[in-house]
């Protein structure tokens, strides 16, 4: 039945066009009493580091009109830890692991990128924009230079594709995407969280334990799919949208804007079993605009859309 | 150990208040209320367009037979309120079973709670069968109305009221040295403000009895995955509350 949905991106050859962002689906096996993992296009696992981190203290999320803000700050157990034992563990669902990592120093992105290249690894997803860390993340993320040379490092430590993630933070992400394509980059998906902050007014601090956090949800679909427009124009690799889905309408735009997969983040929280009500819908919708495949659905409202390596 | 979870639309069976802006929703979920422990909770979706997140209330009732489960929530803000505008006969979508719930197998437990954390405790007194007694903590009688609740499923019942209007006057944390003067309970389950809870894991320390308590924290998932609810643990581990509690031993998570 997904037959118009069967995709192949980067090689990797995916049921569905339909990903989990990273930071909102664990690992996959928290939602595999809802999901069947290997029908989504591939699950952006949670932020990966050299050392483990500890993330932030205080209030991570709160909730926003049509959205929220998070800022986790990238706790995880290390990419030691994840090889020995998340790996392995998560290999049975059969799904396409893309690891998203995060460096504070562009040498790490590519030791990172270096002791991932092993089987059940799809993917490798460079985070070089988590606005919830102070040493490394933004300043990659908002220099075309410095994003350039983190592309470079993974590049030359691993033949597995390697995506870079931009930020919605800068003014012109335009030259963002110009600047990491030339670097090599494979693909790149957008967008991450916009920079956000909310005031407690009886306590009258912040909310947020980290002053600021990362605004994603419906709230941010505007924002997403207007730089999935103006990148599609300008870059020739592919663009896995994402940034407030949470329908198979909202996929559908990202598509016409130019995007060749796109990925559901903050709508997994509110229905855990959302990705495979888009997969549906996104079929349905083909089906009901005679169109045979996904692909043909790629740029088509978007005439300066580049097709390019797609 | 992961526990089967379940996702689904529940009819709305009675929404009642019970006091002022505390509320008492009973739900249609044969398969919710079959795998529910006493301590778990579930999401519950929030109505409307404008909430993106659900809201985590623990199981304050099951009727296996008639395939209900009850929740007793308060109003706090904008999700919950809307919440409180569903009618009987509604639907709402409900996550769960979620976490870890209370040990079952002591002989004589102490439950003690304060505020909401009355709510899962509920759960766990009646499925104690009365080998429990209770000791209900809140700033006034009007705060107390949980005695009724607990009445008939604990032994005994003691309440304390910060101004005294109803039983001991004074907290939970000041009464219960009084209390283990002449009874004896072989585990104190307590769920409440965290400073309540960290005073009566503190005194159930001293006393040497096993202590349990439930943690509240900001979650978003519910599944482990987004790590919004993370706590340290005393011997510097980190774990969620969604998934590795909202139960804990009380040395595992206050010093």
């Amino acid at each position: 039945m997904d037959e118009s949905l069967h995709t192949n991106l980067l090689g990797i050859e995916m049921k569905t066009p339909v990903l989990t962002a990273s930071g909102t689906f664990g690992f996959g096996e928290e939602f595999a009493d809802f999901v069947d993992l290997s029908r989504l296009g591939g699950v952006m696992v949670k932020g990966t580091t050299l050392k483990p981190r500890r993330g932030n203290d205080g209030v991570r999320i709160t909730e926003t009109p049509q959205g929220m803000l998070n800022c986790i700050g990238l706790e995880n157990p290390g990419v030691d830890v994840f090889l020995a034992e998340t790996l392995p563990r998560i290999a049975a669902y059969g799904m396409n692991v893309i690891v998203n990592i995060s460096g504070s120093t562009v040498e790490e992105y590519g030791e990172l990128a270096k002791r991932l290249a092993v089987p059940g690894v799809a993917a490798i997803e460079l985070n070089v924009s988590c606005p919830n860390v102070k040493e490394g993340g933004i300043v990659f993320g908002t220099d075309p230079e410095a994003a350039s040379a983190v592309v470079r490092s993974a590049k030359a430590n691993t033949d597995k594709p390697v995506i870079l993630k931009l930020s919605p933070n800068v003014t012109d992400v335009v030259a963002m995407a110009r600047a990491v394509e030339q670097a090599g980059a494979d693909a790149i998906s957008l967008i991450n969280t916009l920079l956000g902050m909310q005031i407690d007014i009886e306590r009258c601090q912040p909310v947020l334990g980290n002053v600021t956090g990362g605004l994603s949800g419906p709230c941010v679909k505007p924002v997403a799919v207007r730089m999935v427009w103006q990148v599609a124009q300008a870059v020739r690799i592919p663009i896995i949208g994402m940034g407030g889905i949470a329908s198979a309408e909202d996929a559908v735009e990202f598509f016409l804007a130019g995007a060749s997969a796109v990925a559901v983040g903050t709508a997994n929280f509110t229905d855990p079993a959302i990705t495979m009500a888009i997969c549906d819908g996104l079929a349905a919708y083909l089906e009901n605009h005679g169109l045979k495949s996904i692909d043909e659905l790629i740029g088509k409202a978007n005439p300066g859309f580049l097709k390019g390596g797609r | 150990m992961t526990l089967p979870k379940m996702l689904r639309n529940a009819k709305i069976l009675a929404q009642q208040e019970l006091a002022p802006r505390v509320f008492f929703l009973v739900v249609e979920a044969p398969d919710i209320a079959q795998a529910a422990e006493p301590g778990q909770f579930v999401q519950l979706r929030i109505p409307l367009g404008e909430f993106i997140l659900r809201r985590p209330v623990g199981v304050a009732a099951v009727d296996r037979k008639k395939g209900s489960v009850a929740f007793i929530y308060r109003v706090v803000g904008k999700g919950t309120k809307a919440l409180a505008t569903l009618m009987p006969g509604e639907m709402v979508n409900v996550l769960g079973p979620l976490g870890h719930g209370f040990h079952m197998d002591y002989e004589h437990p102490l439950i003690v709670g304060g505020g909401m954390g009355l709510s899962p405790l509920l759960y766990y007194a009646a499925a104690m069968q009365k080998k429990g007694d209770v000791l209900i903590g809140g700033r006034s009688e009007e705060e107390v109305f949980w005695k009724d609740l607990f009445d008939e499923l604990c032994g005994e019942v003691f309440i304390s009221t910060d101004d005294g209007s109803l039983g001991f006057k004074g907290f939970t944390t000041e009464y219960l040295p009084k209390i283990l003067e002449d009874h004896k309970y072989d585990a104190i389950i307590v769920c409440g403000p965290d400073v309540m809870m960290r005073g009566i894991a503190r005194i159930a320390r001293e006393h040497g009895i096993p202590c349990e308590v439930s943690l509240e924290k900001r979650m978003a998932c519910g599944l482990g995955a987004c790590l919004s609810c993370s706590i340290d643990t005393t011997d510097g581990k980190r774990k969620k509350v969604c998934k590795d509690g909202p139960v804990f031993p009380a040395e595992e998570v206050f010093l």
